[in-house]
């Protein structure tokens, strides 16, 4: 436990130590909510669809987690880079502690990155709508975390160096993004792009954060939660799986 | 997580011999390291090609070999980071493969390349690695404290690794595999960057270890007057084959040389070798021009 508690500790310290990551990686959510949110704005009000930016806010936040959890998993390779990963490897503690370790820190850093958005996205003006299902944001937030550092976990321990990583961005984690419900609503949506979005995790995590902060489901807070815990549980189970597989 | 069980000190406030001989019964009394037939290969590539040695308990064993030779491969299969491909290898009485802890219970390491966190304190780094090994934490602090002091860092403890010189890294490594008492130190070219003062500083403080502490020792290097000066045995492998093995002097009877350089020369021939960068060094390339800066 000791172990699992320090390596996550560790991931924590880097990452209130390197403002320019925090601030860094601010940079897109803003963007997007920015340029999308104001750009949108006026035409998904006149479309009947109320508040764009009260829509779009969850799926920007989502986002930010997405991104964060992704890089925390795949910093892995750069630990193998830089030798610390060896310090835990050798160490006498078990690859399901380290990995565990890991995998929370990483998750906990992508809800923190998360959280800040939030309150960025409430400044420009998104509304919390009833703050009696904060603690399930919570919850989803949490999901989406650790769901997307196991598979940066799962990367992170498969590849040897950061050659591939435009391509788990441009191939996996961006798609991974426009095909959910984090931009537009589902409903209304061709067929195919339905199913695709309809297979995509991230649209539980988004649809459940959307609904938990006082907006509505498309599915049902039920639904998502156990979509979204299924498929965490899984995912985790492969990262440790692929973490206690890396030889040096 | 179990803790392992650490005695009180007895004689030297730096060492304690009795760490770890509850596993003692284990082995047979002596023989700290014992590696039969082992073999590794890389699809059809032999890295290590059957080679056998022993190690007896408190003995500092030099392992030599040009670039390439198998000698970090070796290492890390007896550290348990690497499956072999065949072959057996007992460290401290345990089979790495299927007794990991118990092995990684047993020894230290000082890594080739570096391994600190470099966003992370001198001391954080060290107190890290007392919680993996699970420490106590009043003994860890002691222990942290004494051994930062005789590597010459206690000044610089709370700095952060990235202000550390290559050397003040290596000295940091020393003393960070030496903070949980381990039984055996395994030391893959630990004095690789480091100035005369502190390869002598280092070096006399492992034989002390090894004989006051009975702390056995497996070391790799290229500095062949470094080896001839501390071994007691050494073992030279090429191209994943052991050549020769015995004490520094025997090797240079046998060779005919006045130098143990002129005798590897002798034993391994003056072709120099290739070895092909690996994803590692072509990454730490990028990290070099990224950061702009000195890495060791």
């Amino acid at each position: 436990m000791k172990a699992i508690y320090i390596l996550c500790a560790r991931q924590l310290k880097r990452y209130v130590r390197s403002p320019a990551r925090i601030i860094g990686s601010l940079g897109q959510p803003i963007l997007f909510l920015v340029a999308l949110g104001f750009g949108f704005g006026s035409m998904f009000a006149k479309a009947g669809g109320g508040s764009y930016l009260n829509f779009l806010a969850p799926g920007i936040i989502a986002m930010a987690i997405l991104f964060n959890a992704v890089f925390s998993g795949i910093e892995i390779i750069w630990d193998r880079q830089f030798g610390f990963l060896k310090e835990t490897l050798v160490a006498p503690v078990s690859r399901l502690e380290i990995v565990f370790g890991r995998t929370l820190g990483g998750a906990i850093v992508a809800m923190a990155q998360g959280t800040v958005v939030l309150l960025i996205c409430m400044i420009a003006g998104f509304r919390i709508q009833s703050a009696l299902l904060l603690p399930a944001a919570a919850v989803f937030m949490f999901l989406i975390a650790l769901f997307f550092t196991s598979i940066g976990t799962v990367f992170g321990s498969v590849l040897q160096d950061m050659q591939g990583f435009p391509l788990i961005m441009n191939f996996l984690v961006m798609p991974l993004f426009f095909f959910s419900s984090a931009l537009f609503p589902v409903q209304s949506l061709p067929k195919f792009m339905q199913a695709a979005i309809k297979l995509n995790p991230l649209t539980y995590g988004v649809d459940g954060l959307r609904g938990s902060l006082g907006h509505a489901f498309a599915f049902s807070l039920v639904t998502d939660f156990v979509v979204l815990s299924i498929l965490t549980a899984i995912l985790l189970a492969i990262g440790s799986y692929c973490f206690s597989k890396i030889q040096l | 997580m179990i803790e392992p069980q650490h005695t009180a000190y007895p004689v030297s406030p730096l060492f304690c011999g009795a760490a770890s001989l509850e596993h003692g019964e284990k082995r047979r009394m002596g023989e700290m390291i014992v590696v039969q037939d082992l073999v590794k290969n890389y699809g059809d590539f032999c890295a290590v090609n059957h080679i056998g040695f022993t190690v007896p308990e408190g003995e500092i064993f030099g392992f030599l070999g040009p670039n390439g030779a198998g000698k970090t491969t070796t290492i890390k299969m007896l550290t348990t980071v690497l499956d072999p491909t065949g072959g057996s290898i007992r460290v401290n009485g345990h089979d790495p493969t299927r007794e990991q802890k118990q092995v990684r219970r047993s020894f230290g390491i000082v890594f080739q390349d570096p391994s600190l966190d470099d966003e992370l304190t001198a001391f954080e780094n060290m107190d890290l690695h007392g919680i993996l090994y699970g420490v106590p934490r009043a003994e860890r602090l002691k222990r942290i404290d004494m051994l930062v002091e005789f590597v010459g860092l206690s000044d610089r403890k709370k700095n952060f690794v990235k202000e550390y010189s290559g050397g003040m890294k290596r000295r940091l490594e020393v003393a960070r595999a030496l903070l949980h008492k381990p039984r055996i130190l395994f030391l893959d070219e630990p004095t690789i960057g480091l100035d005369p003062q502190t390869r002598n500083h280092i070096w006399s403080y492992i034989q002390q270890l090894s004989k006051e502490e009975n702390v056995t020792v497996f070391f790799t290097t290229h500095y062949m007057e470094e080896a001839d000066r501390v071994a007691a045995n050494v073992a030279v492998i090429d191209h994943g084959k052991i050549v020769a093995q015995s004490t520094p002097s025997d090797l240079k009877t046998k060779t005919g040389s006045a130098t143990l350089e002129d005798a590897f020369i002798a034993l391994t021939g003056h072709a120099i070798r290739e070895e092909e960068a690996n994803a590692t060094d072509r990454m730490r390339m990028m990290g070099r021009a990224w950061r702009g800066g000195g890495r060791r």
